[in-house]
């Protein structure tokens, strides 16, 4: 058995930029796998390595067990591609755009019309299929573009910031598409710089940001990893000096914000047996005490910037 | 599955989306029709010349304009409307792609190209052998198409407008030395010598002997200049699109 994807040491430049900097991960059949990252981290780039529109300068790429630099058409028959910077013909109607795509597949004619009449009903098309694309809404054409990556019936699903750009309500309907879709068993590969939507999407996260792979893991586990980003947030009565709290050894940093104390700990059971004893000898009370798991946005900037600046 | 068969067939639905898309537009009837038409009447009018021998250089004229009226622009239209990636992103190869634009413009062309054609019969005129003049008219489509999109590979812009500039540049040159206008037989010896490297020369070459028995070439040398600049466009143009088309995607 292989994976969907397997990524082997990927390197990508551009002129003087280095845009994948040996970047490898696995991503296993059935999984909705997100690809978190800034701007011009090298998701594009990675997603149009996997999808063969370019030729990467070293490493090795197999998608659905085909090399995708000896096999690029094999490894493309199995998949469907929404890329980031796509659109579909506006010149031509929903339904002649996703008949196009399937023939570009070489499906059976009836197949075919079945696979794209099921699509558009489903993504709430059907009654304007033979209206010209130029007239759709941004939603509407995002809609089509999955119809259209959907309509030869892929194993895999390669989708670049499929909702960027969306409103709210588009944005969910596409989320739960996509939850669907992986449930019927398809494999999703989702880049995204949207940190809520990797969470609530997907099963495993690779954080990629200059070119290289800073963590690969589920989003339980990547906040798992950085314990030390948990907080707990106390008020007091009043208002306190932050210096004793500094000598102790469970403390990363502490500081204070309005009337409250952030106080970042990898080992928050001790800091509030400190901390009530700290009220206790001081005559303070403690109006409120809250520990805080740290948020997958937490985890990324630590991740992808210096561990200070966030404690900061 | 993905044989040589199998890609020729995506070809042709790109060649059909072309079609649809690019050639139902006015501005390219009248680029390839309307305009070789005024451009033979300035250039006949006045000079007294007989209507047949008109015809060679309008016949050259319309069959060259047509063919290549719409194959530079196609791929920079792509890009610039963002359709390349996505049609990139499926399983068909970049000549895939490429050779679809060509079998558009081919089809295209050829079908244009039957109306000057059809006049000259209306009027009379007969060719010496009318299986010929249509065989080298389909080659020399071919050719022509082949020319088109290549003249769009570089530089890899996305403004349409500019590789239709940039194309003209090629485009206009051409006539003039390819013996449209005087057959390459009366043109002196250095004329000669340009001529021979454009690929209409063969063509009108073709046209002048089969209309009017006054071609300069063998009609076999004619057919294989035709067929080898074929095969060396089609190859240039696929491998040079190969080369610059990842610099179209932003
Ligand atoms: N065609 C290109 N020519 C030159 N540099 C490029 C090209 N494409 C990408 N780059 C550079 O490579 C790096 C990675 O770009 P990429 O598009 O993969 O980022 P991304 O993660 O998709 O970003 P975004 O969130 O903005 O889409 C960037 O520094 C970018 O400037
Ligand atoms: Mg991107």
């Amino acid at each position: 058995m292989y994976n969907a994807i397997s990524v082997q040491d990927l390197t990508k430049h551009y002129d003087n930029v280095i845009a994948l900097n040996h970047i490898s991960f696995e991503v296993e059949k059935g999984q909705i796998f997100g690809f978190l990252g800034p701007n011009g981290a090298g998701k594009s780039t990675t997603v149009r390595i996997l999808t063969g529109l370019i030729k990467p300068d070293g490493g090795k790429a197999f998608v659905m067990g085909f090399d995708i630099l000896k096999n690029p058409i094999e490894a493309k028959q199995h998949i469907g591609v929404v890329p980031e910077v796509s659109n579909a013909y506006v010149d031509l109607t929903a339904w002649e755009n996703i008949i196009l795509i399937g023939k570009l597949y070489g499906m059976p004619p009836q197949k075919l019309k079945e696979n794209a009449t099921n699509l558009l009903k489903e993504f709430g098309l059907y009654e304007v299929k033979d209206r010209l694309v130029k007239g759709f809404s941004k939603g509407m054409k995002q809609r089509l573009l999955l119809c259209m990556a959907l309509v030869n019936d892929p194993e895999l699903l390669f989708l670049d910031e499929p909702t960027s750009g969306l409103d709210v309500e588009s944005a969910r309907l596409l989320r739960e598409k996509i939850t669907q879709y992986n449930k019927d068993g398809k494999t999703i590969f989702i880049s995204t710089h949207n940190m809520d939507e990797a969470n609530q999407l997907c099963h495993r996260i690779a954080i990629i940001n200059h070119g290289k792979i800073a963590a690969v893991d589920t989003p339980e586990n990547l906040r798992a990893q950085s314990m030390e980003l948990q907080y707990i947030e106390v008020a007091f009565n009043k208002n306190i000096n932050l210096q004793e709290f500094s000598k102790n050894p469970s403390i990363t940093k502490a500081v204070s914000k309005g009337n409250k104390v952030y106080i970042y700990t990898a080992d928050p059971p001790t800091v509030i047996e400190f901390l009530v004893e700290y009220a206790k000898e001081n005559n303070l009370r403690i109006f409120s005490l809250n520990t805080m798991m740290p948020s997958l946005e937490d985890v990324f900037i630590k991740l992808i910037s210096s561990k200070e600046a966030i404690i900061q | 599955m993905n044989t040589f068969t199998e890609q020729f067939k995506r070809s042709l639905v790109i060649a059909e989306k072309n079609i649809k898309i690019y050639y139902s537009k006015g501005p390219v009837i009248l680029f390839g029709l309307v305009f070789p038409l005024f451009l033979a009447l300035a250039f006949y009018i006045g000079r007294n010349i007989p209507l047949k021998e008109t015809l060679p250089g309008l016949i050259g004229m319309t069959t060259f304009f047509t063919a290549t009226a719409v194959g530079p622009s196609i791929v920079p239209w792509e890009t610039r409307s963002k359709t390349l990636e996505m049609l990139l992103s499926r399983p068909v190869a970049i000549g895939t792609i490429i050779v679809g634009d060509m079998l558009s413009s081919f089809i295209f062309g050829l079908i244009i190209s039957v109306i000057p054609l059809a006049l000259t019969l209306f009027w009379g005129i007969q060719p010496l052998n009318f299986i010929i003049l249509l065989l080298g008219l389909i080659i020399a489509t071919l050719c022509f198409a082949a020319l088109s999109v290549l003249l769009s590979a570089y530089p890899p812009t996305d403004i349409p407008a500019t590789s239709m500039m940039l194309s003209s540049l090629v485009k206009f040159p051409l006539v003039f030395l390819s013996g449209v206008f005087i057959p390459v037989a009366q043109l002196p010896y250095w004329g000669k010598a340009i001529a021979s490297i454009s690929p209409l020369t063969y063509f009108t070459d073709m046209v002048w002997k089969l209309f009017i028995n006054n071609g300069f070439y063998p009609l076999a040398l004619d057919f294989l200049a035709l067929i080898a600049f074929t095969v060396v466009f089609t190859f240039a143009t696929i491998k040079l699109h190969e080369k610059t088309l990842a610099k179209r995607l932003s």
